[in-house]
């Protein structure tokens, strides 16, 4: 009815589709890297479970009776299926990439009215699901030794081969399960924590979570890129290194040290790209400060007094689902007034 | 054992629904302070558009809930967020919206002077004398309809309100994402 | 000076160099000039010329109606041909009561009353010849200047800013005027402080404008006048951040920058004031950018208010390329316009012809909260959701975020990833309140209207009924004395 545009007539040269691509182009890294240490089967659960997701999102986009185009295009569906498989063990069969990629685009999102609509995680949900559901394969890691061929890889992928004498525990999953057998830390830590290995990612873990350097970097480009700020995951590495570094002081035998903490489980991958998903973060600075807080805390409690032995993804979802009661309380101060809201007095000199 | 279980349900059942029954009976309200409520905020031009005798039987039925908040022409969109507010009920605005604000204008070339709407207008808001060509107040006009009715020539009309400089705004963007 | 921080702001691509090299240059006389009545925010003006008359060139053609508004003065000498509707300035595109003035092609001004030394003028004398100017804010705000000079010296103003911010991207007359002629601006500005009684006065010049620093640094020399340079981001030539970053003082909610002894005007402004003052000339003329990617030479005009702008595009020989819109004013906060024949006024400053790849515009898709709008807004506000309360008619929830304390910058709407028009939401929304405040008003009164006609038949009817009564006990009084007296007559 209105054919004059409102202003204004100028816009940055920015998308959806430019954040999302941004974004995984700083996962690339860190995915190539795995790659290299798992070998095809990590490229093969990679690729089942971006698949998946596309289609599995075509498919409840096109029952909605909406655009396929359009939601595909902007690549939060593969970005999610791509954060998935990286939080997957590399030799985990076929079937849990499908699953857990349908879980995530279409119950995660979908269910909830689509992008910017959901309130969890989507990928977060989904490794939870996994993890609940199929501890087994879940939690089966092998250790970087000499990665499998093509021919091999295609069988662990699809066909479910046991891994024979390759299969290895996380760091956390091996203390944990020392602990249990009342062995204390620092028999625990011997012959398995490697600092300089850890820093690397050739450890046991999950496909793309090992290489902690790469996703510092990764994280600092998209910083840099403006696509996230500092806040979040700051203070993610906050609230796992200074409690991990208090309890660490008191009694060494017992709490492993930041880190120890810093540099195991998905902590470096939930910082920088899980966490500063901006759909189920809160607004603000300040909160998403709060927020990252909160995540790190209740990684390092379920880390060190859960039953599982490693927390992000649980801890990212309990502040998930904070998110509105920290986006209720925790609100830029508007020019002119104070923090309550009310105008500013009116100075008079003279 | 499970005929226990049955009895003591039941019984538990006929007590409540008896103690909710009484309650109805003897702790019932009497009146409606908010019918007065309402009534402030109706126009109270009596015009009977929205098909009740005046605006007290118009707030009478949106105090029982049997009349939408959306009954009163003359209030517009303004009116029906005021009492949907009133009420607490959320205002299904889809049929005001499109109307948009009227008034009544006079067609001097046929007026005749009869002084028929002067007489009907329940806000002042034609002025005129007989044998004189009436004109209206486009301030004090709420587009009743009275005057429309009455008019033996056909002269005025309810016209929608024209857009100034003044009264123009942006409308919604169509954009359904936000 | 140290300077104060300012929040959010966008760095949107400035696109100066197009126009900023170029010497202004005057646009040849128009042949038909169409002068709006309401050039100004207040009263429109009310016109003291008929039809036919022939009036010179800063003849008095409209006078100021009321506390707030401004008079208009004829651009040039010639014959009123009209006093009718014709296109405004305005997104609306309505048209609007104008005065229509054929030029006789001699540009005869009328006489004029200089003043050699206008600081022995007395503050409230400058006030009033720039009430009588027809003075408006220039930057865009076109708030009638006299009355800002007033306001300010009854509430003791103590710091002056000027502004020449000049953050829109492509506008570059502030540039210009300021390079080009500096001394009138900086008398401009002293004879402002003058009329306020300013104790400082700090002129904000944004540091992509090295050689109007330069010049204005020079025209100042040692005065009170103290430039200062500010960093280039929009919105910083808007007055409640340009006060915040030269001053560190933020205008209370809802009121004036005068409640914090602060008087922000335009450069520009200043020069009018100037020429006002001491050569006692009316605002008819004024310095607008004409740019855009489409447009083939971008420069900057002076010209005369009513010059349609067709004859401005036609000056800057046309377009290169077609246009894929045309805009009023800066690309952040200018208005679209399609009838060319819209006329420059007072608060024109720019005409803009942009290529579709400078509008960047695409369809809006789901907002991802990624919250690059409350990182950019200038203000502190949650634009993201804001529009998401207006989206579902929630007006009120969009109030209690501060809806109402919206500058309209643009800039939430200019980061936006997902080309949400955030801000056209705000305006539809602040449009949407004030027409529901204004029929409530309408209705409140109609309803005292309706209530005293009520009272009015109802004591008519009274009256009516005891008038009848009265009637009736007087027919009854006279029957019963007639009665009596028949009957006594019977006794007699």
């Amino acid at each position: 009815m209105n054919p004059i545009a409102h202003s204004p007539h100028a816009h940055a040269p920015v998308s959806i589709g430019k954040v999302m691509a941004t974004v995984l182009l700083a996962l690339t890294p860190a995915t190539l890297f795995s790659f290299w240490l798992y070998g095809w089967p990590a490229v093969n659960l990679w690729a089942v479970s971006l698949i998946a997701a596309i289609l599995g999102e075509a498919f409840v986009v096109r029952m909605q009776g909406r655009k396929v185009r359009p939601v595909l295009m902007d690549g939060s569906g593969i970005l999610t299926a791509w954060l998935l498989a990286l939080s997957l063990p590399p030799y985990a069969p076929w079937w849990i990439a499908v699953l857990g990629s349908l879980f995530a685009v279409i119950i995660g999102k979908q269910v909830f009215g689509g992008l910017g609509q959901n309130v969890f995680n989507p990928a977060m949900a989904a490794r939870v699901m996994l993890l609940i559901s199929f501890p087994l394969e879940m939690t089966t890691w092998v250790a970087p030794s000499q990665a499998p061929g093509l021919l091999e890889s295609l069988r662990i992928t699809f066909f479910s081969q046991p891994i024979d004498g390759m299969a290895s525990a996380s760091l956390l999953g091996h203390v944990k399960t020392e602990f249990t057998r009342g062995i204390g830390l620092d028999q625990a830590l011997t012959g398995y924590y490697a600092p300089l290995d850890m820093l690397w990612g050739s450890r046991a873990g999950s496909l793309g979570e090992t290489a902690a350097v790469l996703l510092l970097l990764g994280g600092l480009f998209l910083i840099a890129r403006r696509i996230i700020t500092w806040h979040a995951p700051v203070a993610m590495l906050l609230g796992v290194a200074v409690p991990a570094l208090l309890f660490n002081t008191i009694d060494a035998n017992h709490y492993a040290g930041p880190m120890v903490h810093l540099l195991s489980g998905g902590l470096m991958l939930g910082a920088f790209f899980i966490i500063t998903d901006p759909v189920t973060s809160p607004n603000t600075a300040m909160g998403q400060f709060i927020f990252g807080l909160g995540c790190g805390l209740l990684t390092w409690i379920i880390r060190t007094w859960g039953g599982y032995p490693e927390g992000v993804a649980f801890a990212v979802l309990l502040m998930n689902a904070a998110t509105p009661i920290i986006d209720q309380y925790v609100k830029p101060r508007i020019y002119g007034r104070d923090r309550k809201g009310a105008a500013l007095a009116v100075k008079k000199e003279s | 054992m499970l005929f226990a279980a049955i009895i003591s349900l039941t019984l538990l059942g006929a007590v409540l629904g008896l103690l909710l029954g009484v309650a109805a009976r003897y702790l019932k309200v009497e009146g409606n302070p908010l019918v007065a409520e309402i009534e402030q905020l109706l126009p109270g031009s009596q015009c009977g558009q929205c098909g009740f005798p005046g605006c007290t039987g118009a707030a009478q039925a949106l105090a029982e809930g049997s009349a939408p908040v959306t009954l009163c022409p003359p209030g517009g969109v303004a009116l029906a967020q005021a009492l949907a507010a009133k009420l607490g009920v959320e205002a299904d605005l889809s049929g005001v919206a499109d109307k948009g604000p009227m008034i009544a204008e006079i067609k001097e070339e046929i007026c005749i002077g009869c002084t028929r709407c002067f007489k009907v207008c329940p806000t002042d808001a034609i002025m005129g004398a007989a044998q004189q060509i009436h004109v209206v107040f486009r301030e004090a006009c709420t587009a009743c309809g009275k005057c429309e009715e009455v008019c033996p020539t056909e002269s005025v009309k309810l016209q929608p309100v024209p857009v100034t400089l003044q009264s123009w705004y942006w409308s919604k963007p169509r954009a359904e994402a936000a | 000076m140290k300077l104060f921080d300012l929040r959010g702001g966008v760095h949107p691509e400035g696109n100066k160099d197009l126009s900023a090299e170029r010497h202004i240059r005057t646009l040849p006389l128009p042949k038909k000039l169409y002068v709006p009545l309401q050039q100004h925010i207040g009263a429109p003006a009310t016109p003291v010329v008929k039809v036919g008359d022939k009036v010179l060139k800063g003849q008095l053609i409209a006078t100021a109606q009321g506390a707030v508004s401004a008079p208009i003065h004829a651009p040039t000498s010639g014959t009123i041909t009209a006093l009718g509707d014709h296109v405004a300035p305005h997104p609306s595109g309505l048209p609007v009561p104008t005065i229509t003035l054929e030029s006789d092609g001699e540009d005869k001004w009328m006489p004029i009353e200089t003043v050699d030394k206008p600081f022995s003028l007395r503050p409230e004398e400058v006030a009033a010849r720039v009430a009588a100017a027809g003075i408006v804010g220039l930057g865009g705000a076109t708030f009638p200047s006299a009355l800002k000079l007033n306001l300010s010296r009854n509430s003791g103003v103590q710091t002056l800013i000027m502004n020449g911010g000049e953050c829109e991207p492509y506008l570059t007359c502030d540039d210009r005027i300021m390079r080009e002629r500096a001394a009138g601006i900086v008398e401009g500005i002293r004879l402002i402080a003058h009329a306020v009684a300013a104790k400082e006065i700090l002129v904000g010049i944004e540091d992509n404008k090295p050689e109007a620093i330069a010049a204005m640094q020079t025209a100042a020399g040692n005065s009170e006048v103290k430039i200062v340079v500010m960093p280039s981001m929009y919105p910083m030539g808007s007055e409640k951040q340009i006060i915040q970053v030269l001053t560190g003082m933020e205008i209370p909610a809802g009121g004036r920058p005068a409640d914090i002894g602060v008087l922000v005007h335009n450069v520009a402004t200043a020069f009018a004031v100037q020429q006002a003052v001491r050569y006692g000339k009316p605002l008819i003329s004024r310095i607008v950018t004409l740019s855009g990617g489409a447009i083939r030479t971008a420069c900057n005009v002076e010209a005369l208010v009513g010059t349609p702008v067709q004859e401005l595009i036609d000056f800057a020989d046309g377009y290169a390329q077609p246009a894929a819109r045309l805009v009023l004013g800066g690309p952040m906060m200018g208005q679209q316009f399609t009838n060319t024949n819209v006329p420059v006024v007072k608060g024109t400053s720019g005409v803009l012809a942009l290529m579709a790849s400078e509008i960047g515009h695409a369809e809006a898709s789901p907002c991802i909260r990624c919250s690059t709008c409350v990182r950019a807004c200038p203000v502190g506000l949650l634009p993201l959701e804001m529009a998401a309360h207006i989206r579902t008619a929630d007006l009120a929830g969009a109030v209690a975020l501060g809806l109402k304390d919206c500058i309209a910058c643009g800039s939430c709407s200019y980061v936006c990833p997902a080309h949400i028009p955030l801000v056209h939401f705000f305006n539809y929304a602040k449009g949407d309140l004030a027409a529901q405040e204004r029929s409530k008003l309408k209705q409140e009164a109609t309803k005292k209207l309706a209530d005293a006609r009520n009272e009015r038949l109802a004591r008519i009817e009274r009256e009516r009924a005891e008038a009848a009564a009265k009637r009736k006990a007087a027919r009854e009084a006279k029957e019963r004395a007639a009665k009596e007296a028949a009957a006594k007559a019977e006794v007699v």
